[in-house]
């Protein structure tokens, strides 16, 4: 089997600031992570490999300090690590990434499954690994909490919001993983310190042989307009008095706030 | 004089403080509490190979030096002293089969104490030995291919838990201290039984068993190092245990202080938080100026392990030093915490009583300073 999984380099803190002139998240003196929902999918890619044999590449898309993540990565046990990393590939949107990230995976070649996280914590978008697909050509399945390869034919469960639905694949194809997968095994400290010398293979735009204007802003239609961090929650109205009193004056505020169904 | 971190030793490290904070640091009360052997821990720490860490790496270990090990044991300390002392109990089977050793010995039972695959154990305390560490009764009487043990060990920690035990006995009483001889003993050995499990003021976790030997053989080909040189196994095995106490010591005394400060910030009298008023200041001020110092002591020791030179009076400094520090800032914790801080809802109480082992286990205070004196005395008089 040969595996290529997509991870992203994410901010570790919860607590997002945004520059308010770019409109984009504040990276610096936040301490990158891999994408929590990545490292599941790089989990699954490992334990398909220890079951059926063959090969685990992680692929990023980032500045050249993503490279910490591909590191991550290799110390949880994958063989080799790919950087797409070129100054044409910034401010790329999820309809760029795909583009680029799906040529990676031509690149590389004779692929039998693609493996990303059901979405990034930052982004929350949940497109690249569909985009990728379409790209690709290959069918995908979204959202899996199971996932079993028998045949040349993957059977995945995915989860809904409320129901589960289990189905058939051809290889290759593209899977994206919720957390509740598995538990992603915490990296030995021998494969730390190897992942720490390996060599990371960096490919440029050029290397992809990628047209220009399908990747960075040029390929991007998505334009960020505005980013803010949700208003925090109040801790919400507390009506007290007689039930008949309450019922209306609940009615009332129903009524004024324009969301019953009409 | 260069205090950076390697870039291996700050990538390890900074694994090690991702994983106690995830996996150790939430669960300490209940590990604690719980009563039963943290396996799972245990485990884990073997996944993480972090169970050969000073090993060279054609027998399982890491490869890495001790001070990387005790820099990972601090961490492990703070984060769940139980862990951290079932990992520096550990190192005193992992050592003396390391430095003492045959090729065989190192590859049947180094190797699989450094990848975590085995748990390790020291045997040298008996109940008429205990500072007096010549004094061992056990014996050790050669019949054959084999040695013949009988004697009891007590206070073992890890033992029953831990499938291979260096075991201090006795081969010729005669000799007193170079009479003895030090020995690997698997669990499971007929004759090798394990007696009562201290009930103690804190670690309840953690065991504390008596090891019974009675006609116990073991094959001659277990005899660790010479006949004879027991007690200098005994004694280098103490010598990197206390930098592991000392670091220990440096671990539970970090978590109080660290418990403290935020406390001391949050906590309001008289209209203030408590961290305002001098009184509360200066402790906290002497807490962090104490750990600084304990810990530097023990990253000097360990340094000078690591350099092959001389450190048994440096161990001892950081040892004694360490653990007395580990008392005076556990105990300053639970002062700032007022009366939570005699409770069990924080762990303040926790620390202040596994802060006191330290004093006493792998050598005493006094022995500490008989130790250092005897230094003293003879490099100065
Ligand atoms: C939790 C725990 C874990 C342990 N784990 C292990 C283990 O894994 N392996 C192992 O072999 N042992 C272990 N021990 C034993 C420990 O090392 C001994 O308890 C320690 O060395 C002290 O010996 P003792 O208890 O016999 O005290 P004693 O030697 O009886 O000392 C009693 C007091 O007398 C003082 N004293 C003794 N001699 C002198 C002297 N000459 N001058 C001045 N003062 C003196 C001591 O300092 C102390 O204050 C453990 C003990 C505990 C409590």
């Amino acid at each position: 089997m040969n595996i290529v999984v997509c991870i992203k380099q994410v901010p570790e803190t919860t607590e997002v600031r945004v520059d308010p002139e770019t409109n984009a998240l504040i990276r610096e003196g936040i301490k990158g992570i891999v994408n929590p929902f990545d490292e599941n999918a790089i989990e699954a890619a490992l334990q398909l490999r220890e079951a059926h044999g063959g090969k685990v590449t992680v692929v990023s898309m980032g500045p050249p300090q993503a490279e910490e993540a591909l590191r991550h990565a290799l110390a949880m046990g994958a063989d080799e690590a790919i950087l797409l990393t070129d100054a044409g590939f910034r401010g790329s949107d999820t309809l760029a990434t795909s583009y680029a990230l799906a040529a990676a995976v031509k690149k590389i070649g004779d692929v039998d499954l693609v493996l990303c996280g059901k979405q990034a914590i930052d982004g929350d978008t949940g497109q690249v690994g569909p985009g990728m697909a379409e790209r690709l050509g290959f069918p995908q399945v979204t959202f899996t909490i199971e996932l079993e390869i028998a045949d040349g034919k993957l059977r995945a469960r995915r989860v809904l919001d409320d129901l589960f639905e289990v189905i058939e694949v051809k290889l290759p194809a593209v899977v994206t993983v919720v957390k509740q997968i598995n538990e992603p095994r915490l990296p030995g400290m021998r494969n730390v310190l190897k992942a720490k010398r390996a060599e990371i293979t960096k490919w440029t735009a050029a290397d992809l042989e990628a047209d220009p204007t399908q990747v960075g802003f040029d390929g991007s239609p998505t334009q960020v307009l505005k980013v803010w961090p949700p208003q925090k929650r109040s801790s919400g109205q507390l009506l007290e008095g007689e039930p008949d009193e309450v019922a209306e004056r609940l009615a009332g505020i129903i009524k004024e706030l324009n969301i019953a169904p009409r | 004089m260069d205090f950076t971190l390697t870039e291996d030793q700050a990538a390890i490290l900074e694994h090690v403080k991702e994983f106690c904070d995830e996996h150790l640091a939430p669960k300490a009360k209940e590990t604690d509490e719980a009563g039963v052997w943290p396996a799972e821990n245990v485990a884990m720490l073997g996944q993480l190979d972090l169970m050969g860490i000073p090993v060279p790496e054609e027998y399982g270990g890491l490869g890495m030096d001790f001070l990387t090990w005790a820099m990972v044991g601090e961490e492990l300390s703070r984060a769940c002293t139980t862990t951290g002392a079932v990992f520096g109990a550990h190192l005193l089977a992992v050592f003396p089969i390391l430095s003492f050793g045959t090729e065989e010995q190192k590859q049947k039972y180094l190797v699989p104490l450094a990848k975590g695959e085995h748990i390790g154990a020291f045997g040298l305390t008996e109940p008429g030995a205990g500072s007096d560490a010549g004094a061992v009764a056990t014996k050790a009487v050669r019949d054959g291919d084999d040695y013949i043990l009988n004697g009891t060990k007590i206070f073992i920690s890890n033992g029953g838990e831990a499938q291979t035990y260096v075991i201090i006995a006795s081969t010729k009483p005669e000799r007193g201290a170079r009479g003895l001889s030090a020995f690997i003993v698997e669990k499971g050995t007929p004759g090798f039984e394990f007696g009562k499990n201290e009930k103690k003021m804190a670690y309840p976790s953690l065991p504390n068993r008596e090891l019974i030997f009675t006609d116990c053989r073991v094959p001659k080909e277990n005899l660790l190092g010479r006949e004879g040189a027991g007690f200098l196994v005994a004694m280098r095995t103490l010598g990197v245990g206390r930098i592991g106490m000392a670091i220990g010591s440096v671990g539970v005394a970090r978590a109080a202080l660290e418990a403290a400060v935020p406390y001391s910030k949050q906590r309001h009298q008289f209209g203030k938080p408590i961290s305002s008023f001098q009184a509360i200041q200066f402790m906290l001020a002497d807490m962090a100026t104490e750990l600084d110092a304990a810990r530097l002591l023990t990253w000097r020791a360990a340094w000078l392990k690591d350099q092959n030179k001389p450190f048994e009076k440096e161990a001892a400094m950081a040892k004694l030093y360490a653990s007395e520090v580990a008392m005076r800032v556990t105990t300053k914790a639970v002062q700032v915490f007022g009366g939570y801080g005699y409770t069990k809802e924080f762990p303040v109480e926790r620390y202040m009583r596994e802060a006191k082992l330290f004093e006493i286990v792998e050598g005493t205070s006094e022995v500490q300073r008989m130790v250092i004196a005897n230094h003293v005395i003879r490099e100065l008089g």
